[in-house]
């Protein structure tokens, strides 16, 4: 049987594609490059979009990549219950694209921050969390300067009362989010948003000092290999 | 079209011998321009005036510096390891397994000072271009940072903004920063020192060199259109002191764009994949005049450039200001007509501008035309490499022996050791960085083993670039400088950064191959200020050849002085090591219980410019540690020997505020305590004093005995000083602190200084 394949998509700008490509394949999927301006999925089983500083950031984080040709395909497509995961300006765009509610903020404290930051897994229904246990607590890095998360107070009720909470920011809140709220996704649960980077805690001798971001990978796998 | 009558063409060059030119206010001095026009043989245009003044500035032809900085290559110790060395835009070394290495520092002092945020960010980009010029991709940045005094006003103006520069323009090119340093001192207030440096990996038969072969091949400028920023800023920045109007100067720093340095990186390295560059420059200070003097005296000795073809931000550009303009995040490629297509198109995958601007000839001039008109007909060599050489004075500062006489050893000693211990962890320079480096991306990219604060950052390349996987190789960086010792020795003290480099490289297990340097003083017209410089040079390059690691390239940045007082003499030298197996890299610190704690190498009562002195009594006098460098030699290689097979489970280098910091560290680093006690003799001496070439060390206890016969074996002492573990650093009948208490003291300094 072939591996699952995981499409890594790259904007101009983009920065962690390497290591969430490499992440894909530590669990033992294939991790298919995707190019921002070509309207093509090549029929990948989920995708994952990077940090990074698309575009430079310019206008707002993932304001004009959320136009780019690939996203064409992609909005459909996750609106279609294709697994999507957004980490960091990945997030930011899936809100951009509206297929997050709320937005991503400068952080409370104006600085850029780079650490390793205790999370909350708020939900295991989605296929990138079901290897997590609920209320599990993880140490995942955190690096960004906009994120922030916000949303009106309809949006967040019906955020929480819909279990679309993800994570949470655990032993402090390192950026002023509302609700203490690192990660989120949508009523489906096939589009996950988070601010904190799965793919720099894979491996021991690299990255943050934990390796909790491998059932992300391991979580999506599974999934494609049991559908 | 009417006629351009303000044009000054080579031909009314000839016709107006006497027209007054402004060559003193772009900091030419007369005989500099006499000698312009000699070469000439008329006056030159106010186009070639541009040319020569910022190609013959301090800051690119190195006029003050080149007589002395020609012993790194004449004391060069024999290196199989140097594959490219000064000269070039940065060293290159081989790491085995067939990859190469590539690294270098720079200053972007003064621009940091007059606009803190975009000097030093574009600091960070023009070190990152160098690195790229040389065929490599970047894979890693770190910065070592002077301030004036933390409790000093205009600090909090430049240590934020200087920050949130590296910050921004680092973070977003996706470089993971891995160590650097933050020093603070009143000597800088007026001065801040941004010292950038960049590590780049490549095939080591894939260097690309700056030069242009090949009559007939194009000369194509891609990257950034070129706009008014940092014109003149070679000349009339980085090469003349400060005096009070610098607010005025604000127009002569440049203005970065990290967003399309990171597209050019991605479109050097695929115009690199596909094979279709033969010459390839950055362009930095002096913009378009350094790139296309070098590539020309580089290459086949002629270049005929259209100046008008060059994409402007700004049209109403004259050609002097193309000419002098320093936009950031530009590149100049010689490439075969052939390939342009390719190259072409490449570029524009990456949405990067680029124009065919001119070509390479075999007339051994650089012509330049505007609009037809020709404006530049040169020798390209005489403003390359053909600059002013300068045997400037130097002399012994008066004040010299006094202040060597003026020893430490006077001052009264603390009563209370554990309030010495603590009042130095949580002073300014000792206090956790935090604040700082958390503003830095350290994990981009994946391939970070150590990172701030660790001894010496280090970064795995087999899954740094395509085709690396077979290897298990890193590589291991760390820069260090101390003002102070200097200033009380400067042999002595450029030979102590130089071994805390070392040491540091060592300590995680790596060994040390290769150096850069960037060498930050006051006004080389300063007979002192020369002496300091001197001895410097000579001191380091004598340290090289006894450690046995060749420079490789550097910087100098000179007039860092405000008035008439300079900073201290500060160079800071960065060590490039490499380590087999990444896996056994050695961790900072206290890693787990149990463990053997050892102090490595010899103790002396050396106060001189000591973190105590400073702190405790705002001392600065004596003389600087003795910089053993036999004894660094042994101690490394018992180091790197010692982490190969498996002896260590952690290490860390002794420096600043010596073995009571270094304690203090070693339990802050993973929250482990400590039971030691002093290996005898004066326990504050023990503690605080600063003697170089020692390491602290832990063992696990049945590796203890093999250890300790590796030591004796190198002829390096070895104390077992006790054992890792509780909660508490204690040194028994000294002092007992919870490894709480001394992290609230580390950590809470710099947020309550800077927010």
């Amino acid at each position: 049987m072939s591996a699952a394949r995981v499409g890594v998509v790259t904007f101009p700008g983009t920065l962690d594609d390497q290591d969430a490509a490499r992440a894909v394949r530590h669990a033992g999927g294939e991790a298919v490059p995707l190019w921002h301006a070509d309207a093509d999925l090549k029929g990948v089983d989920a995708v994952f979009l990077p940090g990074g500083f698309s575009y430079g950031d310019y206008l707002r984080c993932g304001a004009i990549s959320r136009f780019a040709p690939l996203m064409e395909e992609l909005i459909p497509a996750a609106r279609a219950g294709l697994p999507v995961l957004g980490t960091c300006n990945g997030f930011q765009i899936l809100c951009e694209a509206h297929l997050l509610p709320g937005a991503l903020m400068r952080n409370a404290g104006l600085h850029y921050i780079c650490r390793d930051q205790g999370i909350r897994v708020e939900s295991t229904a989605t296929p990138w969390t079901a290897d997590f246990a609920e209320g599990q607590e993880i140490v995942l890095p955190i690096k960004h300067g906009e994120g922030r998360y916000v949303a009106d107070e309809a949006t967040l009720a019906a955020l929480e009362a819909g279990g679309q909470v993800v994570f949470r920011y655990a032993g402090g809140n390192p950026n002023g989010s509302l609700n203490d709220i690192a990660g989120i996704r949508n009523e489906a649960g096939n589009v996950v948003g988070l601010m904190p980077h799965p793919e720099h805690a894979v491996e021991d001798l690299t990255g943050a000092p934990s390796t909790d971001g491998r059932a992300f990978f391991t979580s999506i796998l599974k999934k494609l290999v049991n559908a | 079209m009417s006629p351009d009558v303000s044009l000054d063409t080579v031909k009314r060059a000839a016709d107006t011998p006497d027209e007054r030119q402004p060559y003193a206010e772009l900091g030419m001095k007369l005989d500099e321009y006499d000698r312009v026009r000699e070469i000439l043989g008329r006056r030159p245009t106010s186009s070639e005036l541009a040319i020569y003044s910022v190609m013959w500035s301090e800051h690119c032809s190195y006029k003050s510096s080149k007589v002395h900085l020609r012993q790194f290559g004449t004391k060069a110790p024999e290196s199989e390891a140097l594959l490219v060395g000064m000269g070039e835009n940065a060293g290159v070394v081989d790491i085995g397994d067939g990859w190469a290495a590539t690294f270098k520092i720079e200053s972007h002092n003064h621009p940091s000072y007059v606009e803190p945020h975009q000097g030093a960010a574009t600091g960070v980009g023009g070190i990152v271009r160098d690195i790229m010029s040389m065929g490599a991709r970047p894979i890693a940045v770190m910065d070592a940072l002077r301030f004036g005094g933390a409790d000093q006003a205009d600090t909090r103006r430049v240590l934020p903004g200087v920050v949130e520069g590296i910050s921004h323009y680092g973070n977003c090119l996706g470089l993971p920063n891995i160590g650097g340093e933050v020093v603070f001192d009143p000597c800088y207030i007026g001065n801040p020192l941004v010292n950038a440096l960049c590590v780049g990996l490549l095939r080591k038969d894939q260097i690309k060199l700056a030069t242009a072969p090949g009559p007939g091949n194009k000369v194509v400028l891609f990257g950034a259109l070129t706009g008014p920023d940092g014109i003149g800023g070679a000349s009339v920045l980085a090469s003349a002191t400060f005096e009070d109007e610098s607010q005025a100067k604000r127009p002569s720093v440049q203005v970065g764009d990290p967003f399309m340095e990171k597209l050019l990186i991605e479109c050097c390295l695929e115009l690199y994949q596909a094979d279709v560059v033969v010459g390839i420059q950055d362009l930095g200070a002096a913009g378009v005049s350094c790139a296309t003097t070098e590539l020309a005296a580089k290459g086949t000795g002629g270049m005929d450039v259209q100046l008008d073809l060059v994409p402007l931000r700004d049209p109403s550009l004259r050609p002097e200001e193309i000419l002098m303009s320093e936009s950031q995040e530009r590149m100049m490629a010689v490439v075969a007509p052939d390939d342009i297509d390719a190259f072409m198109a490449i570029c524009a995958k990456w949405d990067i501008p680029a124009t065919v601007i001119g070509e390479v000839t075999d007339s051994g001039r650089l012509v330049m035309t505007w609009h037809g008109e020709t404006i530049v007909d040169i020798p390209p060599g005489t403003a390359a490499d053909e600059g002013p050489v300068y045997e400037r004075p130097f002399t012994e500062p008066a004040g010299q022996a006094a202040l060597n006489a003026d020893s430490p050893a006077e001052l009264p000693r603390p009563e209370d050791l554990r309030a010495a211990l603590l009042q130095l962890l949580g002073s300014p320079n000792l206090a956790s960085k935090e604040w700082v480096t958390s503003q830095y991306d350290r994990y981009v990219r994946g391939n970070t083993v150590l990172a701030q604060p660790a001894d010496a950052g280090m970064l795995r390349i087999s899954e740094a670039m395509p085709g690396a996987e077979e290897t298990t190789r890193g590589i291991a960086l760390a820069t260090d400088g101390n003002g102070r010792y200097a200033r009380l020795d400067p042999y002595a003290g450029a030979q102590l950064a130089l071994a805390e480099a070392y040491r540091n490289v060592a300590v995680t297990g790596a060994t040390p191959l290769a150096v850069t340097n960037c060498l930050n003083f006051g006004s080389p017209e300063d007979p002192e200020v020369m002496w300091q410089f001197a001895e410097a040079v000579r001191g380091l390059a004598d340290a090289c050849k006894i450690l046995g690691v060749p420079v490789t390239g550097g910087n100098v940045s000179f007039y860092n002085q405000t008035g008439t007082a300079a900073i201290h003499p500060t160079p800071v030298v960065g060590v490039l090591g490499v380590i087999d197996d990444v896996a056994g890299r050695v961790r900072s610190g206290f890693t787990g219980e149990g463990d053997r704690v050892a102090l490595l190498g010899e103790t002396r009562e050396e106060l001189g410019g000591s973190e105590w002195a400073h702190v405790a009594h705002g001392h600065l006098g004596g003389l600087p540690p003795v910089a053993d460098l036999e004894a660094e030699r042994a101690l490394a290689r018992v180091l790197t020997e010692a982490a190969s097979r498996g002896l260590l489970t952690g290490s860390h280098d002794l420096s600043d505020g010596g073995l009571a910091i270094a304690l203090a560290e070693a339990c802050l680093a993973q929250g482990v305590g400590c039971a030691v006690s002093l290996p005898g003799g004066d326990a504050f001496t023990d503690l605080f004093s600063e003697s170089a070439a020692r390491a602290l060390v832990t063992v696990a206890p049945e590796s203890f005995d093999a250890f300790a016969e590796l030591c004796a074996a190198h002829e390096v002492p070895c104390y077992g000083l006790g054992t890792t573990g509780g909660a508490s650093l204690t040194v028994e009948g000294v002092l007992e602190i919870p490894v709480a208490e001394l992290r609230e003291v580390h950590t809470g300094t710099l947020p309550a200084v800077f927010g």
